[in-house]
């Protein structure tokens, strides 16, 4: 059966449908939850798109993890689900404390809309499960605030339990230690800059956001179900 | 009833001046308001009158000429008048389309400015029942080396920026334009693009009696009062800190969050077919809102000023009218749907308050725009609807040919002496836009085929809740400004074919234009000839290309100290791609590709007499500082040829079949020379071109030519002769130089890093703008 996907909205979230979409071309079931929503249907993932949630005001993600649905989310994280916040719902996950650090505004101080390459560092995480480590994809970045920035202690942490997911190759927004994205723990939460599904047809440029995506629907089959 | 109030005796300003005057109004029009009235108008109708009335709203200089321009095609399905002009692009599948101009709100305060000019145009579609799918901006500013042009340059992009990222809606082009009559009047252009299932289509009326007018999305408060008039509608005294400064409260603020809100609101209530008709509110707020949707349905309306959610305590009445608080939206629906219509907006946080009733208008008569203090309080101002937004006074103004314009042309720049190295004047006309668009979302909805950068961009056909369709849209803006202060017919005719083959080259048939006329102060007849002569240019050029202009906005008064803009009509191209299941192949080289210029350009060199002009070039116009000259001639006839065979050329590929096109560069600004080096920096490969006897030949922006590189020229020549199209074989595409003939001889690398870093290396390093 196709993995059920749920794609958070927020008010100002708007990457929602590409989620959906890039997901749904690939086969999964993916249908989008709003941020109203207190509890979860039954679903083998959950991502939480980009865009601007709440409009970001205030600072990215800072109103979001206020937000009903944040809970149940938090919930279905610590149940072992499989999350991944992409780009705003990185954001959002940092804020909500699913993952460590912040995002803070890019160097250089401007928007920052363009196609980076990565390097995948992991291959036991959500969303690299079975994805050869040293593997380089070509991904589109679009957002300000995009520097990932955490204290010496959380740097040191992340290093020794190999929770740096993603690093950039040539390094676009001053992140420490090039970082791309980070994992939980537990290893089911993730949280990247980049948009794998704007990578994710031949028609748009480039399709190596799918080998991301694809891992994701791989560890939502594999992962039992959380209720 | 006849509204009279304390104020009506005395309708004089502090300063002793007659209050119509400080609004905007002149005395002959007041005399109009009060034939119409047949009495007197008090403060408030006075202002209604004024905004409404203004320049900018009206078209009162420009609209006994917009009449010129042909507005018809089988396809349209909403022609100028309307918020947006929409096309069927078949498959159950219509696209809206509109550009505005925000250039004295960005001049002011660039920020703001250009945001709001974003907010602005995004409201026009999605109140056609459009979802908006794409902005393009058109920007011009003064010489960019300038600290005052820096920072306009650096606050316009970032409210672009910080606005329509935010908002949801990518960015996917636009044009950058320096030119020193920019400097104190910077043009800020705005076009958006949105698609709706063809059913779904809404006007902006009012009809009904009994039907509530009910006002969507943020509070109103001072913010904009007198826009329209005080801004858009007057020149520029120019460059004084304290007069600009005084101005700045007229510019809006925006809020993209609200917008964003307000979009999914407005869109679902669409869907959920709860409202009869939808305006948004933009210059001149709530009573130009009001009074165009009563007008279009041929009904009155009841607007309970005291209704109105409110910003700060305080306001009169005329400023809650005229306020041009952003994020608003007026919805007519009836008593029965208001409920649900109240429940869908508190689901996405969007304010929602009864400020309206549509009334019936009086039999005989037009309806009347009634504003009360309470639906049975007294009535504040009452006056025919459609006098407001139809009954402006309409201007011929006096038209006068320049009386320099034959000592003009007779001054070429054919005389300038040659340039010692073309090279050095190629290298220094390039420069690669990635600065600007790097800081706008291009890519949101996964539908962006070719981005910013090329000759135009190219998006799927596809959006939330549309029919599937395999065509795909390209979109284009085009201006040129230099060639329309020569001659303002020639350059307009020139700027519309240019859009057209810019379409054309992503294999797009050009199915419709908008306009955006930037002119300077209609009270100079010099302005009203350059006007009038770009609309003829531009009709012609349409009808030639059998392209309907399906909407437009003027911009007048671009001015400063008395010195007029030149003449910038902008326009909006919008082509439809058959089959879009490849990607077009866009600006660039292959390797080993042979280089073939397809040429329908009026003879190049003249029988040999004369080498092909130099007028209104950019070698000239910006190397020389040459402003002078007969511009190269068009032949629209031949011009239409060459788009539909370039179209079809690069549509095969497109469509997903062998194509013969692997590359692919229109020749315009910087001429030959300018397209080569393109064509080499974006691919990373150099070109060997021979055949071009001199500077005129590389740097002519003479039209109607395209550069191709194809790996099949055999084939390619063959097609070229049996269609008629002119063609020459220019070189091969390899290596590692940019080389043509004796003239030019560039490193690719030099050639790669002068254009990557001429915007950067200006404004890097400036102090970022943020919100």
């Amino acid at each position: 059966m196709a993995p059920r996907i749920g794609v958070v909205l927020f008010p100002g979230t708007n990457c929602e449908h590409d989620a959906v979409q890039a997901l749904g071309r690939m086969g999964a079931d993916a249908e989008l939850v709003w941020h109203g929503a207190s509890s979860l249907g039954h679903y083998d993932a959950l991502v939480l798109p980009g865009g601007f949630a709440h409009g970001d005001y205030l600072r990215p993600g800072a109103i979001a993890r206020f937000s009903p649905v944040m809970e149940a989310v938090a919930d279905y994280a610590a149940a072992g689900g499989p999350v991944v916040g992409i780009c705003n719902g990185f954001q959002v996950l940092t804020e909500a404390g699913l993952l460590p650090g912040a995002l803070q505004k890019n160097r250089g101080l401007r928007f920052l809309c363009t196609t980076v390459a990565v390097r995948v560092e992991r291959a036991d995480t959500a969303l690299t499960d079975g994805v050869a480590v040293g593997t380089e994809l070509s991904i589109p970045i679009n957002h300000f605030e995009g520097n990932y920035t955490c204290d010496a202690a959380t740097l040191a942490q992340l290093r020794d339990e190999g929770r740096v997911v993603l690093r950039y190759v040539d390094n676009p927004n001053g992140s420490v230690d090039d970082i791309a994205g980070v994992c939980n723990a537990g290893r089911n939460v993730v949280g990247l800059m980049p948009h794998p599904e704007r990578a994710s047809d031949p028609l748009l440029g480039s399709e190596d956001g799918i080998v991301l995506l694809a891992a994701l629907l791989r560890t939502a089959g594999a992962t039992a179900p959380v209720t | 009833m006849d509204p009279t109030g304390d104020e009506q005796a005395d309708l004089v300003t502090e300063t002793g001046e007659p209050l119509h005057r400080a609004l905007g109004l002149t005395d002959g029009e007041r005399d109009e308001v009060v034939a119409i009235l047949e009495r007197e108008p008090n403060h408030l109708e006075l202002a209604l009158f004024a905004v409404m009335w203004s320049e900018h709203c009206s078209y009162k200089s420009s609209r006994v000429h917009l009449k010129r321009l042909p507005t018809e095609g089988a396809h349209v399905l909403v022609g100028p008048g309307e918020n947006a002009g929409v096309i069927d692009a078949g498959d159950g599948i219509a696209v809206a389309i509109r550009i505005e101009s925000h250039n004295h709100p960005s001049a002011i305060e660039p920020y703001q400015g250009a945001a709001t000019g974003v907010g602005g145009i995004l409201r026009d579609i999605f109140t056609m029942g459009a979802r908006p799918i794409a902005v393009m901006d058109p920007l011009f500013f003064g010489d960019p080396t300038e600290p005052k042009q820096q920072w306009l340059i650096e606050g316009v992009v970032a409210g672009i920026s910080g606005y329509g990222n935010s908002v949801g809606v990518p960015t996917i082009g636009g044009e950058l334009t320096f030119d020193p009559c920019y400097a104190q009047n910077p043009l800020v252009n705005v076009l958006c693009m949105g698609v709706l299932p063809t059913e779904r289509l809404v006007l902006g009326q009012a009809s009904g009696p009994g039907n509530l007018a009910v006002l969507l999305g943020s509070s109103t408060g001072r913010d904009g009062i007198g826009g329209v008039s005080v801004l858009a509608s007057a020149g520029f005294g120019g460059g004084d800190e304290a007069e600009e400064a005084a101005k700045r409260p007229s510019v809006q603020v925006g809020d993209p969050y609200e917008e964003k809100r307000l979009i999914e609101a407005c869109l679902e209530l669409l869907d959920a077919k709860l409202v009869v008709g939808i305006q948004d509110l933009g210059g001149a707020g709530l009573v130009c809102a009001t009074s165009e949707t009563a007008a279009r349905g041929g009904v009155g309306m009841d607007v309970d000023v005291s209704a109105v959610p409110r910003r700060e305590p305080g306001m009169v009445d005329y400023e809650v009218m005229t306020s041009e608080s952003q994020e608003r939206m007026l919805a007519i629906v009836t008593p029965q749907d208001l409920p649900r219509v109240q429940e869908l907006c508190a689901k996405w946080e969007v304010r929602a308050a009864v400020v309206g009733k549509v009334t019936e208008a009086p039999v005989g008569a037009p309806g009347r725009l009634r504003i009360l203090d309470g639906f049975d309080g007294p009535v504040l101002g009452d006056v025919p609807a459609v006098a407001l937004s139809e009954d402006a006074p309409l201007y011929h103004r006096p038209l006068a040919r320049p009386a320099d314009q034959d000592a003009r042309s007779a001054d070429d720049p054919g005389a300038l002496p040659a340039p010692s190295d073309c090279g050095h004047d190629v290298l220094a006309l390039l420069a690669d836009p990635t600065w600007v668009y790097r800081q706008y979302d291009h890519q949101l909805f996964l539908n962006t085929v070719e981005g910013p950068g090329g000759d135009s961009a190219v998006l799927r056909l596809a959006a939330p809740g549309l029919p599937a369709s395999e065509r795909g849209l390209a979109l284009t803006t085009d201006s040129n400004p230099t060639w329309c202060a020569l001659d303002p017919r020639a350059g307009a005719a020139a700027t519309v074919a240019e859009a057209a083959l810019n379409l054309a080259c992503s294999g797009a048939v050009p199915k419709a234009v908008v306009n955006c006329l930037n002119f300077g102060n209609p009270e100079h007849p010099e302005v009203m000839w350059q006007l009038s002569e770009a609309i003829d240019g531009m009709s012609e050029a349409c009808l030639a290309l059998g392209l309907p202009v399906i909407g437009g906005n003027v911009s007048l008064y671009n001015e400063s100290y008395g010195k007029d803009i030149d003449p910038t009509p902008v326009i909006g191209g919008l082509g439809l791609i058959d089959r879009l299941t490849a990607r077009p192949p866009g600006v660039t080289l292959v390797d080993g590709g042979t280089l073939v210029l397809l040429d329908a350009s009026v003879g190049t060199r003249d029988g040999g007499r004369r080498p092909p002009s130099l007028a209104g070039s950019r070698w000239a116009v910006q190397l020389k500082r040459h402003r002078n000259g007969t511009l190269p001639p068009i032949d629209l006839a031949g011009h239409g040829r060459l788009v539909d065979f370039v179209t079809g050329l690069v549509a095969e590929g497109v469509a997903g079949d062998d194509g013969l096109v692997d590359g692919i560069h229109d020749v315009s600004g910087g001429g030959l020379g300018v397209a080569l080096a393109e064509l080499a920096v974006r691919s990373g490969i150099g070109v060997q071109v021979s055949g071009v006897a001199d500077h005129h030949e590389l740097f002519t922006e003479a039209p109607s030519r395209v550069v191709v590189c194809t790996t099949r020229s055999h084939d390619l020549l063959s097609r070229a002769a049996d269609a008629g199209i002119g063609f020459r074989v220019l070189g091969t595409a390899g290596g590692d130089r940019i080389v043509v003939d004796d003239l030019v001889e560039l490193d690719l690398a030099t050639a790669t890093a002068a254009w990557r870093g001429r915007l950067p290396d200006l404004l890097d390093d400036l102090a970022p703008v943020t919100n």
